[in-house]
């Protein structure tokens, strides 16, 4: 059983999006398909699933050519998708989530439960998955979603099975669980596309590792012959530091200042539970922790969005605890959105529109009440030169854009103003290697402009390189402090709880 | 900074939206999706109309029986005439022109209304409230005062503005403070107008004088809207739809308010995200498309006959409008043709009922069919095979981090 994609070719307005690209994945083999943002990979997944049509080119199963002309075709032929984006009803258990999508292919009843039940026990025990078909999907953790995900693609009973950016959602902890899986999955003979922007994943898991770039493949590599910044070199066509480097951080007055934080959530839980840190101008604070321990509702609530039930913020000695989101914006406070097709972007919306989404009503983009499009566009075509964000033009919508291109945008918007502290979550979420190195020298660079730097995220590995301080966040609390020196599994140990480290400050 | 070199420039919206929302309404669409999308629909419509007048010839019916060539000429025959009446109706002469436009105008600010609604994200299906409130405050002030017509009518629209932004804000402000849905409320707030009109027309302040039923006195004559051209009935009321057009256009694409209506309406978190108030949005959306409804409410009073109020003188605009704002995919210059267009299948209906002998209904099916067609905007791009940017991605599967 062989898949082959031959020769295809994808041409979007002003984009070639794919250019005679050839693939083949054979059963129980795991391919990993790098690549820089925008180098052509989510169409390319696309276009194997039946979501869009090749403009030349075709898709054969053992030399058979097969018709792919929606998503049910693809199913039709074994071949499955696990979207970055879940498709599932929340407030659907998982055993209805999976008969959902399967209506057209008739196997079994709407009503027929028990059956999906059935069939969710047994592939989760085949897989070993530990999943329950009655738990209704909002009460899971990402993790867990993406496992009906892909039991949904088994359910289906999918040969191929196509990853696109699979472990950008999860905590280190899931990836492992993950990687388990997808071994299972291998042993089991499916043949497994896997889209990675972490090097060191497409080096542990894969066969096979093809590289494209600017809609080409341009090498396939086995991993044992090469390291990440051989493969980091064959991506971006250059040899790129995978290493920040910084000075040692000069901290100096207080700019943020947390005292007693309590924040709830939308289940009107205590998210931020009496939590207290400062960040001062000159370093960057990095806050680590296993996803959901109240760092999204930290963040929403010193931008902002979300009104706290106590304590004091304050930024530079101003007490901002009942801002509006707009009066923060104003003091110069950059924030990068966790989720950026949420709420960083209105994907409507074209790139120079979103470039100035939240500097709309400043000169020069705007005079009074009337916009001035000719100076927005001069900012986003400035802006995408300065970020390489890969776009045609500016004129196009933000959600034609890649992934990490659509992150670059929000980036870019964020960092282009004189801003006094950088408050980012998951900020290079889906940026390929040589752009996070830009963005990082970027952080970096802001911090030795004297900003105070705030960065959130749930991977380790960014934390490490890029804060001088790193903050534990555990229950809605700050569980441990460590310096840049602490190890992984230090750090590690205080995620799951422990306390360790350094006595908060 | 793409590998093909020097892009073709893309027009901004010149994308399909990625959710039914966009679908449905249009928001978002280029004038180019605003006019061909639609165009198509009522071509369809009108050729399944014609088969609901070949079917419901019951004279012709048992012909086809004993001489189907006959039949089949004289069904031909009497689509013809019916489709031929329409377009004499509303464009052979400058008479149906001067009736397209007249019946036009009041489509057009209702339109509008609905319009502004959706690019914003929320559903006014208040218009009709929103006229009847403009509509009266309009005529009280055009009996009650004494002015030349410059200040007059002026005076007059400011009122029927003040009247349907107040409607349309309260409905605002209610989703605002109480989330109170929208379309729930100005639904209530239609019936607390429409009986509001029937009880003020019966007070001495409204009521003509010796007149025991429903009607106001009739408007001073220096608040009429003037007519255009001799005694035909279109009046300055079209030239000011026209201006409205303008003045939409240029607020939802050029000032800093209409940015974030449509922040706001694609995208509640971003707008949110972005420093947006989005609960004085709620506020501010529904006094503007009020205040348009309210145009459209001093429209039906001062600018025909008999120039009074009356029981429920909004009719069926403010519905028709929903209508009219789908086909016009929520861009201005959409909802001007799509009002153009039922404006002339009302003038052309006449027309048709008389000369052809179909009855008026059939445009109402014609109307409701090109709706059908628009809602289902997939259908329309199936039958006509239209390649759309829908298959180039934005569907709702391409959405996330690695899209
Ligand atoms: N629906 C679309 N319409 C127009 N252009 C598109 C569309 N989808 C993708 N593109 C363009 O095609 C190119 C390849 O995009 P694709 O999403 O395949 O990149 P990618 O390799 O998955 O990148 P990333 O790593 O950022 O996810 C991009 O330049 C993008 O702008
Ligand atoms: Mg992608």
């Amino acid at each position: 059983m062989k898949l082959e994609l031959k020769g295809i070719t994808k041409q979007f307005p002003g984009v070639l999006a794919n250019d005679n690209v050839n693939l083949s994945i054979g059963e129980g083999e795991i391919v990993a398909l790098l690549g820089e943002n925008g180098a052509g990979k989510s169409t390319l997944m696309n276009i194997l699933y039946g979501l869009y049509t090749p403009t030349s080119g075709e898709v054969l199963i053992d030399n058979q050519p097969l018709e792919l002309h929606s998503p049910g075709d693809a199913i039709a032929a074994g071949i499955g998708m696990v979207h970055q984006h879940f498709m599932l009803v929340p407030v659907f258990t998982v055993a209805e989530n999976v008969i959902l999508g399967d209506e057209p292919t008739k196997r079994i009843g709407w009503l027929d439960a028990r059956r999906a039940r059935k069939m969710v026990k047994e592939i989760s025990g085949r897989y070993s998955l530990d999943v329950d078909p009655d738990a209704i999907i909002e009460d899971l953790p990402v993790g867990i979603q993406q496992r009906v995900e892909i039991i949904k693609v088994l359910a289906r009973e999918a040969r191929f099975v196509v990853f696109d950016e699979p472990t950008s959602v999860l905590t280190p902890n899931e990836v492992e669980g993950f990687f388990e899986i997808v071994a299972g999955l291998k042993a089991d003979g499916k043949g497994i596309i896997f889209i990675s922007h972490k090097l060191g994943e497409a080096l542990e898991i894969a066969d096979r590792i093809v590289i494209m770039r600017r809609g080409k493949t341009v090498a396939e590599v086995l991993p044992e012959e090469v390291d990440e910044e051989k493969l980091a070199e064959l991506m971006v066509g250059r040899p790129v530091d995978l290493v920040v480097h910084r000075e040692e951080a000069k901290p100096a007055d207080v700019v943020l200042s947390v005292e007693n934080l309590v924040v709830l959530d939308d289940r009107l839980q205590r998210a931020v539970d009496g939590l207290s840190l400062e960040v001062r101008a000159g370093e960057i604070v990095g806050i680590a922790g296993v996803q959901g321990n109240g760092q999204t509702e930290l963040v929403e609530s010193l931008t902002g969005l979300r009104t706290s039930l106590g304590g004091v913020v304050r930024l530079n000695g101003e007490d901002i605890t009942t801002k509006s989101p707009r009066a923060i914006h104003k003091r110069n406070v950059a924030h990068v959105p966790e989720d950026r097709q949420k709420s960083g972007l209105v994907l409507p919306f074209t790139v120079t529109e979103n470039i100035v989404l939240d500097s709309y009503y400043e000169a020069p983009v705007s005079r009074g009440v009337q916009m001035n499009w000719g100076a927005a566009r001069d900012r986003a075509v400035r802006l995408v030169e300065e970020y390489d964000v890969r776009t045609p033009s500016v004129d196009v919508l933000v959600s034609t854009l890649s992934g990490g291109n659509q992150q670059k945008v929000i980036v870019a918007r964020e960092f282009d103003r004189d801003v006094a502290l950088v408050i980012a979550s998951q900020p290079t979420r889906g940026i390929d290697v040589g752009s996070i190195e830009y963005i990082h020298s970027r952080i970096v660079q802001e911090r030795d402009n004297q900003s105070a730097v705030l960065i959130v995220s749930s991977e380790l590995d960014e934390i490490m390189a890029l804060s001088d301080r790193i903050l534990v966040m555990f229950e809605g609390k700050i569980a441990g402090e460590f310096d840049s020196s602490a190890t992984p599994t230090e750090i590690g140990l205080a995620m799951l709880g422990s306390q360790g480290g350094l006595e908060a400050s | 900074m793409t590998e093909s070199g020097t892009p073709p420039e893309n027009e901004p919206g010149d994308k399909e939206l990625p959710d039914w929302y966009a679908r449905v309404t249009g928001v978002g669409s280029s004038l180019r999706q605003a006019l061909v999308i639609p165009a198509l629909a009522l071509l369809s419509a009108l050729i399944i109309a014609a088969f609901i007048i070949a079917v419901t010839d019951v004279d012709i019916l048992p012909l086809w029986g004993t001489d189907p060539g006959e039949a089949f000429r004289l069904t031909i025959g009497g689509i013809g005439d019916a489709y031929k009446a329409l377009f004499v109706g509303s464009f052979g002469s400058v008479r149906a022109i001067t009736e397209t436009l007249f019946a036009a105008t009041p489509l057009i600010f209702a339109g509008l209304a609905v319009a502004v609604g959706f690019q914003a994200g929320l559903f006014n299906i208040g218009v009709n409230g929103q006229m009847h409130i403009g509509g009266m405050a309009a005529l009280w002030v055009g009996f009650s005062i004494a002015a030349p017509a410059i200040i007059h009518i002026p005076l007059a629209i400011l009122a029927a503005i003040a009247g349907g932004a107040l409607w349309g804000g309260i409905a605002g402000l209610l989703r605002a403070r109480t989330g109170a849905h929208e379309v729930i409320t100005t639904i209530m707030l239609n019936f607390i107008a429409l009986f509001l009109v029937d009880y003020l027309l019966k007070t001495t302040v409204f009521q003509q004088p010796g007149r025991n039923d429903p009607i106001s006195q009739k408007a001073a004559s220096t608040a009429e809207f003037p007519t255009l051209i001799g005694d035909y009935r279109v009046q300055i009321g079209f030239l000011l739809a026209l201006a409205a057009v303008g003045a939409v256009w240029w607020l939802m694409y050029r000032s800093t308010i209409g940015f974030e209506f449509r922040a706001v309406g694609s995208n509640p978190d971003g707008g949110k995200y972005a420093g947006i108030n989005v609960a004085w949005i709620y506020v501010t959306v529904m006094a503007v498309s009020g205040a348009l409804g309210g145009i459209a409410g001093a429209n039906q009073i001062l600018g025909l006959e008999p120039y009074r109020g009356i029981s429920n003188f909004a009719g069926t605009v403010g519905f028709d409008a929903i209508a009219l704002a789908l086909l016009g995919r929520s861009h201005p210059v959409g909802v001007l043709f799509a009002g153009l267009l039922f404006g002339a299948l009302r003038a052309g209906g006449r027309e048709m009922q008389g000369a052809a002998g179909i009855p008026i209904d059939l445009v109402l099916v014609v109307q409701a069919l090109v709706i059908v067609f628009i809602a289902a905007p997939a259908l329309v791009r199936a039958i006509y095979r239209i390649k759309t940017p829908e298959q180039e991605g934005g569907t709702t599967f391409s959405k996330g981090w690695g899209a």
